[in-house]
Protein backbone atom coordinates (compact mmCIF):
# COMPACT_ATOMS: atom_id res chain seq x y z
CA UNK A 1 0.00 0.00 0.00
CA UNK A 2 1.41 3.30 -1.01
CA UNK A 3 1.47 6.19 1.37
CA UNK A 4 -1.31 8.70 0.90
CA UNK A 5 -1.87 12.24 2.13
CA UNK A 6 -5.41 13.64 2.07
CA UNK A 7 -6.18 17.04 3.47
CA UNK A 8 -9.53 18.85 3.86
CA UNK A 9 -11.37 20.48 6.76
CA UNK A 10 -13.02 17.71 8.85
CA UNK A 11 -15.96 20.02 9.71
CA UNK A 12 -17.76 22.33 7.31
CA UNK A 13 -20.95 24.36 7.13
CA UNK A 14 -23.70 23.12 4.82
CA UNK A 15 -23.12 24.56 1.32
CA UNK A 16 -19.54 25.55 2.02
CA UNK A 17 -17.01 24.94 -0.76
CA UNK A 18 -14.14 22.91 0.66
CA UNK A 19 -10.75 22.37 -0.96
CA UNK A 20 -9.41 18.82 -1.00
CA UNK A 21 -5.71 18.14 -1.49
CA UNK A 22 -4.51 14.63 -2.30
CA UNK A 23 -1.09 13.09 -2.79
CA UNK A 24 -0.07 9.47 -3.28
CA UNK A 25 3.40 7.96 -3.27
CA UNK A 26 4.07 6.56 -6.76
CA UNK A 27 7.04 6.69 -9.19
CA UNK A 28 4.82 7.44 -12.24
CA UNK A 29 7.39 5.75 -14.49
CA UNK A 30 6.86 7.27 -17.93
CA UNK A 31 8.00 4.38 -20.11
CA UNK A 32 10.32 6.79 -21.95
CA UNK A 33 13.36 6.40 -19.71
CA UNK A 34 16.23 3.96 -20.22
CA UNK A 35 18.03 2.01 -17.51
CA UNK A 36 21.84 1.85 -17.29
CA UNK A 37 21.94 -1.01 -19.84
CA UNK A 38 19.97 0.99 -22.38
CA UNK A 39 16.73 -0.97 -21.99
CA UNK A 40 13.42 0.87 -21.70
CA UNK A 41 12.06 1.01 -18.14
CA UNK A 42 8.45 -0.18 -18.53
CA UNK A 43 5.65 2.31 -18.02
CA UNK A 44 4.00 2.23 -14.60
CA UNK A 45 1.64 5.08 -13.84
CA UNK A 46 -1.59 5.82 -12.04
CA UNK A 47 -3.96 6.45 -14.90
CA UNK A 48 -7.19 7.23 -13.04
CA UNK A 49 -8.24 8.96 -9.86
CA UNK A 50 -11.78 9.30 -8.53
CA UNK A 51 -13.43 10.90 -5.53
CA UNK A 52 -16.94 9.97 -4.42
CA UNK A 53 -19.00 11.74 -1.77
CA UNK A 54 -21.50 9.39 -0.12
CA UNK A 55 -21.37 7.18 -3.17
CA UNK A 56 -21.77 9.92 -5.77
CA UNK A 57 -18.79 10.78 -7.96
CA UNK A 58 -17.76 14.41 -7.49
CA UNK A 59 -14.38 14.41 -9.21
CA UNK A 60 -12.50 12.20 -11.67
CA UNK A 61 -9.13 12.54 -13.36
CA UNK A 62 -7.37 10.74 -16.20
CA UNK A 63 -3.60 10.96 -15.86
CA UNK A 64 -0.82 10.57 -18.43
CA UNK A 65 2.97 10.08 -18.05
CA UNK A 66 3.46 13.87 -17.97
CA UNK A 67 2.13 13.91 -14.41
CA UNK A 68 4.87 14.27 -11.80
CA UNK A 69 5.95 11.40 -9.57
CA UNK A 70 3.87 11.21 -6.37
CA UNK A 71 0.89 12.80 -8.13
CA UNK A 72 -0.66 15.74 -6.29
CA UNK A 73 -4.21 16.77 -7.16
CA UNK A 74 -6.17 19.54 -5.45
CA UNK A 75 -9.85 20.19 -6.24
CA UNK A 76 -12.98 21.36 -4.49
CA UNK A 77 -16.45 20.15 -3.61
CA UNK A 78 -19.55 21.49 -1.88
CA UNK A 79 -20.10 20.14 1.64
CA UNK A 80 -23.68 18.85 1.27
CA UNK A 81 -24.11 16.40 4.16
CA UNK A 82 -22.13 14.45 6.72
CA UNK A 83 -20.72 11.23 5.45
CA UNK A 84 -17.72 9.71 3.81
CA UNK A 85 -15.42 10.65 0.97
CA UNK A 86 -13.78 7.77 -0.87
CA UNK A 87 -10.59 8.42 -2.83
CA UNK A 88 -9.42 5.81 -5.35
CA UNK A 89 -6.26 5.63 -7.40
CA UNK A 90 -6.15 3.07 -10.23
CA UNK A 91 -2.88 2.12 -11.93
CA UNK A 92 -2.04 0.70 -15.37
CA UNK A 93 -2.44 -2.87 -14.08
CA UNK A 94 -5.92 -2.20 -12.74
CA UNK A 95 -4.79 -2.21 -9.12
CA UNK A 96 -6.90 0.04 -6.95
CA UNK A 97 -5.97 1.81 -3.75
CA UNK A 98 -8.91 3.34 -1.90
CA UNK A 99 -8.94 5.59 1.15
CA UNK A 100 -12.02 6.58 3.15
CA UNK A 101 -12.30 9.84 5.12
CA UNK A 102 -15.20 11.19 7.18
CA UNK A 103 -16.64 14.68 6.93
CA UNK A 104 -19.02 16.36 9.39
CA UNK A 105 -21.41 18.95 7.98
CA UNK A 106 -23.26 21.24 10.37
CA UNK B 1 31.13 22.02 -7.51
CA UNK B 2 28.80 24.93 -7.60
CA UNK B 3 30.46 26.18 -10.75
CA UNK B 4 30.38 22.76 -12.39
CA UNK B 5 26.72 22.33 -11.64
CA UNK B 6 25.92 25.67 -13.13
CA UNK B 7 27.98 25.00 -16.21
CA UNK B 8 26.37 21.61 -16.66
CA UNK B 9 22.96 23.13 -16.39
CA UNK B 10 23.75 25.78 -18.95
CA UNK B 11 25.15 23.16 -21.34
CA UNK B 12 22.10 20.98 -20.87
CA UNK B 13 19.75 23.82 -21.52
CA UNK B 14 21.73 25.02 -24.51
CA UNK B 15 22.17 21.72 -26.29
CA UNK B 16 18.72 20.25 -25.85
CA UNK B 17 20.12 16.98 -24.53
CA UNK B 18 16.84 16.73 -22.69
CA UNK B 19 14.93 15.61 -25.74
CA UNK B 20 17.77 13.60 -27.25
CA UNK B 21 17.81 11.21 -24.30
CA UNK B 22 14.22 10.13 -24.87
CA UNK B 23 13.41 6.93 -26.70
CA UNK B 24 13.82 8.00 -30.34
CA UNK B 25 10.27 7.15 -31.45
CA UNK B 26 8.88 9.52 -28.86
CA UNK B 27 8.41 13.22 -29.24
CA UNK B 28 5.19 15.13 -29.52
CA UNK B 29 5.06 17.89 -32.04
CA UNK B 30 2.84 20.86 -32.64
CA UNK B 31 0.76 18.64 -34.96
CA UNK B 32 0.41 15.92 -32.33
CA UNK B 33 -0.90 18.49 -29.89
CA UNK B 34 -3.25 19.97 -32.48
CA UNK B 35 -4.47 16.46 -33.25
CA UNK B 36 -5.11 15.65 -29.59
CA UNK B 37 -7.02 18.90 -29.18
CA UNK B 38 -9.07 18.18 -32.31
CA UNK B 39 -9.96 14.75 -30.92
CA UNK B 40 -11.38 16.54 -27.90
CA UNK B 41 -13.17 19.50 -29.45
CA UNK B 42 -14.16 17.99 -32.79
CA UNK B 43 -15.60 20.68 -35.04
CA UNK B 44 -16.53 22.98 -32.14
CA UNK B 45 -14.75 26.33 -32.09
CA UNK B 46 -12.08 26.89 -29.44
CA UNK B 47 -12.10 30.40 -28.03
CA UNK B 48 -9.55 31.97 -25.69
CA UNK B 49 -11.05 33.27 -22.44
CA UNK B 50 -12.83 32.21 -19.23
CA UNK B 51 -9.95 29.84 -18.40
CA UNK B 52 -6.98 30.95 -16.32
CA UNK B 53 -3.87 28.75 -16.48
CA UNK B 54 -1.21 29.57 -13.91
CA UNK B 55 2.31 28.20 -14.31
CA UNK B 56 5.67 29.67 -13.31
CA UNK B 57 7.26 31.37 -16.34
CA UNK B 58 10.69 29.93 -15.50
CA UNK B 59 11.15 26.57 -13.78
CA UNK B 60 14.41 25.08 -12.56
CA UNK B 61 13.24 21.48 -12.49
CA UNK B 62 10.94 20.14 -15.18
CA UNK B 63 10.11 17.08 -13.07
CA UNK B 64 7.65 18.94 -10.85
CA UNK B 65 6.05 22.02 -12.29
CA UNK B 66 3.14 23.37 -10.22
CA UNK B 67 0.06 24.16 -12.28
CA UNK B 68 -3.31 25.69 -11.42
CA UNK B 69 -6.30 25.96 -13.74
CA UNK B 70 -9.41 27.91 -12.84
CA UNK B 71 -12.45 28.65 -14.96
CA UNK B 72 -14.95 31.47 -14.55
CA UNK B 73 -18.24 29.69 -14.02
CA UNK B 74 -21.20 29.86 -11.62
CA UNK B 75 -21.02 26.02 -11.39
CA UNK B 76 -24.80 25.58 -11.35
CA UNK B 77 -26.76 22.64 -12.75
CA UNK B 78 -27.41 24.60 -15.98
CA UNK B 79 -24.05 26.33 -16.37
CA UNK B 80 -20.97 24.51 -15.16
CA UNK B 81 -17.58 23.25 -16.27
CA UNK B 82 -17.74 19.58 -17.27
CA UNK B 83 -14.05 18.97 -17.75
CA UNK B 84 -10.63 20.58 -17.92
CA UNK B 85 -7.94 19.19 -20.21
CA UNK B 86 -4.22 20.01 -20.15
CA UNK B 87 -2.00 19.66 -23.23
CA UNK B 88 1.65 20.35 -23.98
CA UNK B 89 3.69 20.98 -27.07
CA UNK B 90 6.97 19.09 -26.73
CA UNK B 91 6.69 16.20 -24.25
CA UNK B 92 6.64 12.69 -25.79
CA UNK B 93 2.82 12.72 -25.52
CA UNK B 94 0.63 15.79 -25.98
CA UNK B 95 -1.87 14.90 -23.21
CA UNK B 96 -1.02 15.68 -19.57
CA UNK B 97 -4.30 15.17 -17.73
CA UNK B 98 -8.08 15.43 -17.93
CA UNK B 99 -10.16 16.47 -14.91
CA UNK B 100 -13.92 15.83 -14.82
CA UNK B 101 -15.95 17.94 -12.47
CA UNK B 102 -19.53 19.12 -12.23
CA UNK B 103 -21.90 21.38 -10.34
CA UNK B 104 -20.96 19.65 -7.07
CA UNK B 105 -17.42 21.03 -7.34
CA UNK B 106 -18.65 24.46 -6.24
CA UNK B 107 -15.86 26.20 -8.06
CA UNK B 108 -13.92 25.20 -11.15
CA UNK B 109 -10.36 25.13 -9.93
CA UNK B 110 -7.80 22.32 -10.04
CA UNK B 111 -4.15 22.28 -9.00
CA UNK B 112 -1.54 19.63 -9.76
CA UNK B 113 2.14 19.09 -10.62
CA UNK B 114 3.37 18.11 -14.05
CA UNK B 115 6.53 17.16 -15.97
CA UNK B 116 7.92 19.24 -18.81
CA UNK B 117 10.62 17.83 -21.08
CA UNK B 118 11.57 21.18 -22.61
CA UNK B 119 10.71 24.87 -22.67
CA UNK B 120 7.32 24.95 -24.29
CA UNK B 121 3.70 26.07 -24.38
CA UNK B 122 1.08 24.47 -22.13
CA UNK B 123 -2.61 24.73 -23.03
CA UNK B 124 -5.65 24.27 -20.78
CA UNK B 125 -9.05 23.68 -22.35
CA UNK B 126 -12.36 23.74 -20.48
CA UNK B 127 -15.53 22.08 -21.74
CA UNK B 128 -18.67 23.77 -20.47
CA UNK B 129 -22.09 22.20 -19.96
CA UNK B 130 -23.41 23.92 -23.10
CA UNK B 131 -20.73 22.14 -25.17
CA UNK B 132 -18.54 25.18 -25.77
CA UNK B 133 -14.75 25.06 -25.39
CA UNK B 134 -12.55 27.76 -23.87
CA UNK B 135 -8.79 27.86 -23.50
CA UNK B 136 -5.77 29.58 -22.07
CA UNK B 137 -2.08 28.95 -22.65
CA UNK B 138 1.18 29.68 -20.87
CA UNK B 139 4.79 29.62 -22.02
CA UNK B 140 7.28 28.00 -19.67
CA UNK B 141 11.06 28.10 -19.78
CA UNK B 142 12.58 24.91 -18.31
CA UNK B 143 16.23 24.99 -17.32
CA UNK B 144 16.53 21.33 -16.20
CA UNK B 145 14.25 19.13 -18.28
CA UNK B 146 12.32 16.13 -16.96
CA UNK B 147 13.59 12.67 -17.99
CA UNK B 148 17.24 13.71 -18.39
CA UNK B 149 18.54 11.65 -15.49
CA UNK B 150 18.61 7.94 -16.28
Amino acid sequence: MARVLINFPPRAKRGEIIEIKTLIQHPMETGYRLDNKGAVIPRDIISRFTCTYNGEEVFRAELFPAMSANPFIAFSTVATESGELVFSWIDDNGQIQSEIRQITVE
Amino acid sequence: MQLLLTRRRILLAASGIGLASFVPAAGATEEAMAGAIRDLTGEAPLAPGKVKLELPSIVENGNTVPLTVSVESPMTEADHVESIHIFNQKNPQPYIAAFHLGPRAGKASVATRIRLADSQKVIAIARLADGSFWSDSADVIVTLAACTEQ
